[in-house]
């Protein structure tokens, strides 16, 4: 939490309001009543959240959120390395997403890793008489294949829960066979409201099918933690785990950045679980505080100012050896660190941001963008609930506008009024503002660039928010005739 | 219990590298070839996307036309998104957001509120409603919901709503490109032919061409012939659209009157036979004038049929500044054949695109070696085949049908080629093989600003061959040895 509430020049609450009213205006009267709630002023000293959320989007909008089959396969089960991640059903939802997370993989593409689409490709047939066969079928020769894959999901897409399969009973029968964990996941895309009920649901598998299956071979020690809602994107797992394992940790999991199966499956013996991605992967924490008494923490790896005190704060549930090595790696990277602000800082400087995205960046990165002098002065988020709004209105500065699954046409509305330097959101936002003249990052991929995450990760966004705004580029835009 | 299932718990043992590497060769032998090729139900990496991305991608071909999926919001989110990539443009489109209870109740309601908030926020002239997995399922009637909707007053009587059954567990992306095509088309032109009337336009379809620089290619071929035209979902503009600080929702796509009169064209020429059947079968049904189905003009051969039908079509002779376009092209493909000739080559795409790579590859002396498709048609492999009889260079080249990425992964690393021909999603078997890429197809998710050459017509061939002879150039600088770094070559 920010120490002191920050105001930013020209907007108060009731600029917002009035700004908030204006955009609404547009709307057909039941469309206002149901966005006007997810649309607020931000309340820095409420401490919480000044927009409803979670729920159903309005039709015909131009919402920029994805479906549960997204949350499964793009974001928990996906990264997950060593695994065969089936798309079950149609071809086009595992065709869409492979590859377009940039969740990053070591190993051997097709021998231990699988970077790939696997999928059952629907026909018309598999709708009228079911998919399991086709499915169990598809499961053997999965295995034969790929005989170093460690476990293999299934993940329905939208036909397979409507026509009434039964991958559950496949998936048991298949991995008694196989002898390896299947784990069959419902994340059909029309079930919930976003990919959020897609993390959960898979957070849900996980529990059933995985926690608690293996254990690791090593000796215990009391530095064992896990990395959880690390989705290792652009490289941030192969930042955030080293500096960790710098401060003493070992750190036993990746959930699930480049993850492996079963170094997840054993997490219920680390000692603590430091959770990045709180919306995705809380569900697990929770469950295996419960059901392990694993405690967690959540921490935040971007900008200095951030690490440093997550940092801290992880130090604290520690001995003096951890305190000592955190210490010593804070000492050693602030010089860095201030070095890059030095050479940014002032080219940044007042600069304005706004952003909307996904899981966690929507409040965390505002104090990477702050370290560099700028103010954040919109955000939301794409699938967030009430905590997460909770969690970012300290963050943000007084009376800035808060956005819960915007449309498009909010979303520029609030950019027309506001001007930022710089929109963080996605690929589907980029090009509008790009064509307006407004320099942009796709803040879910890094737009290709990365890590953000840890010390390393900081230095590599410095340099693209610099890159974007002050890119000599946006001055040709304008035509000198 | 330490598991919820109660399952054994076992001990992590990593996998020990003398394995890995035994796996790691086995994926590269024939045995292995042999045993990928007998799956039966798995598919890898295909090279095909759903019907509704193909329907979006011709929606936006036309003025002030809202691209509006029926369905789970999911799925719009996915066919934006494939398109922002590709283009590295905007392209917006909304959709209904059916969630479970549109399975139990329908998802008229949806459809209804969906058309009334995007007619207010979006003020479009046209909606082009195209279904995704869902209402397929389910049966939604599309056809009763907006009679329902223009009744009940939620969208503007006149306003033109188009709609397709465009479902994912049937075809591709072509197959949804044909199906919205045509009706948006029978929506338009309904009413609008008039006997004796004759534009004196040619009408042309690009086919499901995800090139703005071809759709440009077209244009520019017809301003050179004088024959006036409209091209039919023209998404040049609509994907390739200035950066002059402005964003406009509908950037480009033919004018919504012309396509209307196109009914009353003198003739209309449909590209691509697999990605046009139905729309090209209505139009020789109903449109006055003549209709020709052709295929994409990829090559000197197919560009001199285009262009020969254009002349026929339109009594006129082929202009001078095209006979010496093909000179130039016909020089630039004979200054560098030496480098591209015996080339042994794997391709893989869309049927329409096959016919072309192979058509070129064939011209330039090249091998067409490995032919694959990912859903194709034995009608689709009749005709490859038969186009690679017609040269020595054909002898021994393969047809894959329906086979995927895997498939051709195991076809390179066992029966090399010296590059491939496709989209993005081929660079993991290149990278596995050692050879180049070349990204004509779609997507190109990795490389900037290939949608802007185009690869029809003398032009294509241009760039095509530019390309590849001077990738096999660079691989030759990058690897020979010192004593055989020359300055020329």
């Amino acid at each position: 939490m920010s120490d002191k509430i920050r105001k930013v020049e020209g907007i108060t609450k009731e600029s917002t309001e009035a700004l908030i009213a204006e955009t609404l205006a547009a709307y057909p009267e039941k469309a206002r009543k149901k966005r006007a709630p997810h649309l607020g002023a931000n309340d820095p000293a409420s401490g919480s959240a000044c927009v409803k959320s979670n729920k159903k989007t309005v039709p015909g909008v131009m919402s920029a959120r994805g479906c549960a089959y997204a949350g499964a396969k793009g974001v928990v089960w996906g990264p997950i390395r060593d695994m065969v991640h089936v798309s079950h059903g149609p071809v086009g939802c595992g065709w869409y997403s492979w590859g377009t997370r940039r969740n990053m993989m070591s190993g051997i593409t097709g021998v231990t890793s699988f970077p790939m689409q696997f999928t059952s490709d629907f026909q018309e047939k598999d709708i009228v008489y079911g998919g399991d066969k086709k499915l169990k079928v598809l499961l053997e020769e999965a295995h034969d294949l790929f005989p170093l894959a460690k476990g293999i999901s299934v993940l329905s897409e939208c036909p397979v829960g409507l026509i009434g399969d039964d991958i559950n009973s496949v998936a048991k029968t298949s991995a008694k066979e196989l002898d390896i964990p299947i784990i069959p996941c419902n994340c059909e895309g029309f079930r919930g409201v976003s990919q959020s009920l897609g993390h959960h649901i898979s957070n849900d598998t996980i529990r059933d099918y995985i926690i608690g299956t293996r254990e690791y071979a090593e000796p215990e020690s009391p530095y064992d933690i896990a990395l959880i809602g690390e989705y290792n994107i652009g490289g941030d797992a192969w930042s955030t785990k080293p500096l960790l394992e710098e401060c003493g940790f070992n750190v036993k999991s990746v959930w699930t950045g480049d993850g492996e199966l079963e170094k997840i499956a054993a997490t219920h013996k680390v000692k603590l679980n430091v959770i990045h991605c709180y919306r995705s992967m809380n569900y697990m924490c929770k469950v295996m505080e419960e059901k392990y008494g694993t405690p967690w923490v959540e921490l935040n790896f971007f900008g200095p100012t951030k690490i440093r005190n997550s940092l801290r704060q992880l130090a604290a549930l520690f001995d003096d050896t951890i305190k000592e090595k955190v210490e010593a790696v804070i000492a050693k990277y602030d010089p860095i660190m201030q070095a890059v602000i030095d050479e940014y800082k002032p080219r940044l400087d007042g600069k304005k941001v706004m952003l909307l995205v996904g899981g966690l960046r929507p409040r965390h990165t505002i104090g990477a963008y702050e370290d560099l002098g700028m103010d954040c002065v919109g955000s939301g988020y794409e699938f967030a609930h009430t905590d997460d709004y909770d969690r970012t209105a300290p963050e943000m500065p007084d009376a800035t506008v808060v956005y819960d699954d915007p449309s498009e046409y909010e979303f520029e509305k609030f950019a027309d009024a506001l001007k930022p330097d710089l929109i963080g959101s996605g690929i589907k936002e980029k090009y509008v503002f790009q064509k307006m003249g407004i320099p942009f990052r796709q803040m879910h991929s890094w737009d290709y660039s990365g890590p953000y995450h840890g010390y390393k990760g900081f230095e590599v966004f410095a340099r693209d928010v610099d890159m974007a705004i002050n890119s000599p580029t946006w001055k040709l835009v304008k035509a000198p005739f | 219990m330490s598991n919820l299932l109660g399952l054994e718990v076992k001990t992590i043992v990593e996998t020990p590298p003398e394995e890995i590497e035994r796996v790691h060769n086995w994926i590269n032998t024939e045995e292995y070839k042999e045993k990928n090729f007998a799956r039966q139900a798995l598919v890898i990496n295909p090279a095909h996307a759903c019907q509704p991305l193909g329907a979006q991608l011709v929606a936006h071909g036309f003025e002030g036309t809202l691209p509006f999926v029926h369905g789970s919001q999911g799925c719009a989110s996915y066919y934006r998104s494939t398109l922002n990539r590709h283009f590295r443009e905007p392209a917006p489109a909304v959709s209904d957001a059916m969630t479970e209870d549109g399975a139990v109740f329908g998802g008229q309601n949806n459809l209804h509120e969906g058309l009334e908030n995007a007619v207010a926020l979006y003020k479009p002239k046209m909606i082009a409603v195209f279904t995704s997995c869902m209402p397929e399922v389910i049966g939604d009637d599309l056809t009763a919901f907006l009679k329902n909707a223009k009744q009940k007053g939620v969208v503007p009587k006149d306003m033109p709503i188009p709609y397709a059954n465009t479902p994912s567990f049937n075809g591709t992306h072509i197959h949804g490109y044909d199906s919205m095509l045509v009706s948006i088309l029978q929506t338009l032109t309904e009413g609008k032919q008039i006997e004796g009337r004759c534009t004196g336009k040619l009408n042309l379809i690009a086919g499901c061409d995800f090139n703005t620089g071809d759709y440009r290619e077209y244009k520019r071929i017809l301003e050179a012939f004088g024959v006036p035209h409209t091209i039919l979902g023209d998404i040049s503009d609509s994907f390739d659209s200035p950066c002059d600080g402005s964003y406009h929702l509908y950037a480009g796509g033919t004018k919504l009157e012309d396509a209307a009169d196109s009914i009353n064209g003198k003739a209309t020429i449909a590209i691509g036979p697999y990605a046009t059947p139905k729309t090209f079968g209505w139009i020789k049904d109903t449109y006055s004038g003549k209709h020709v189905s052709l295929p994409m003009p990829m090559g000197i051969e197919k560009t001199d049929a285009l262009l020969m039908k254009i002349a026929e079509l339109f009594g006129k002779e082929v202009p001078a500044s095209l006979k010496n376009e093909r000179g130039r092209a016909v020089d630039a493909v004979t200054d560098s054949h030496q480098y591209i000739h015996g080339k042994k080559f794997a391709v893989y795409g869309d049927p329409d695109y096959l016919m072309g790579y192979v058509s070129f590859l064939l011209e330039m002396g090249a091998r067409p070696h490995h032919i694959l498709c990912s859903r194709g048609s034995k009608k689709a492999e009749k005709e490859l085949q038969a186009l690679l009889d017609t040269s020595m260079y054909g002898k021994g080249c393969k047809i894959y049908m329906n086979k995927d990425l895997w498939h051709l992964r195991s076809l390179v690393v066992t029966d090399p080629v010296d590059a491939i021909i496709g989209d993005s999603h081929g660079k993991f078997a290149a990278r596995d093989a050692g050879v180049p890429l070349f990204r004509f197809g779609f997507p190109v998710f990795d490389r900037v600003n290939k949608h802007r050459y185009p690869i029809i017509g003398y032009q294509g061939v241009i760039n095509m061959v530019t390309e590849i002879c001077n990738k096999f150039i660079d691989i030759k600088d990058e690897t020979c040895e010192d004593r055989f770094f020359e300055l020329m070559r």
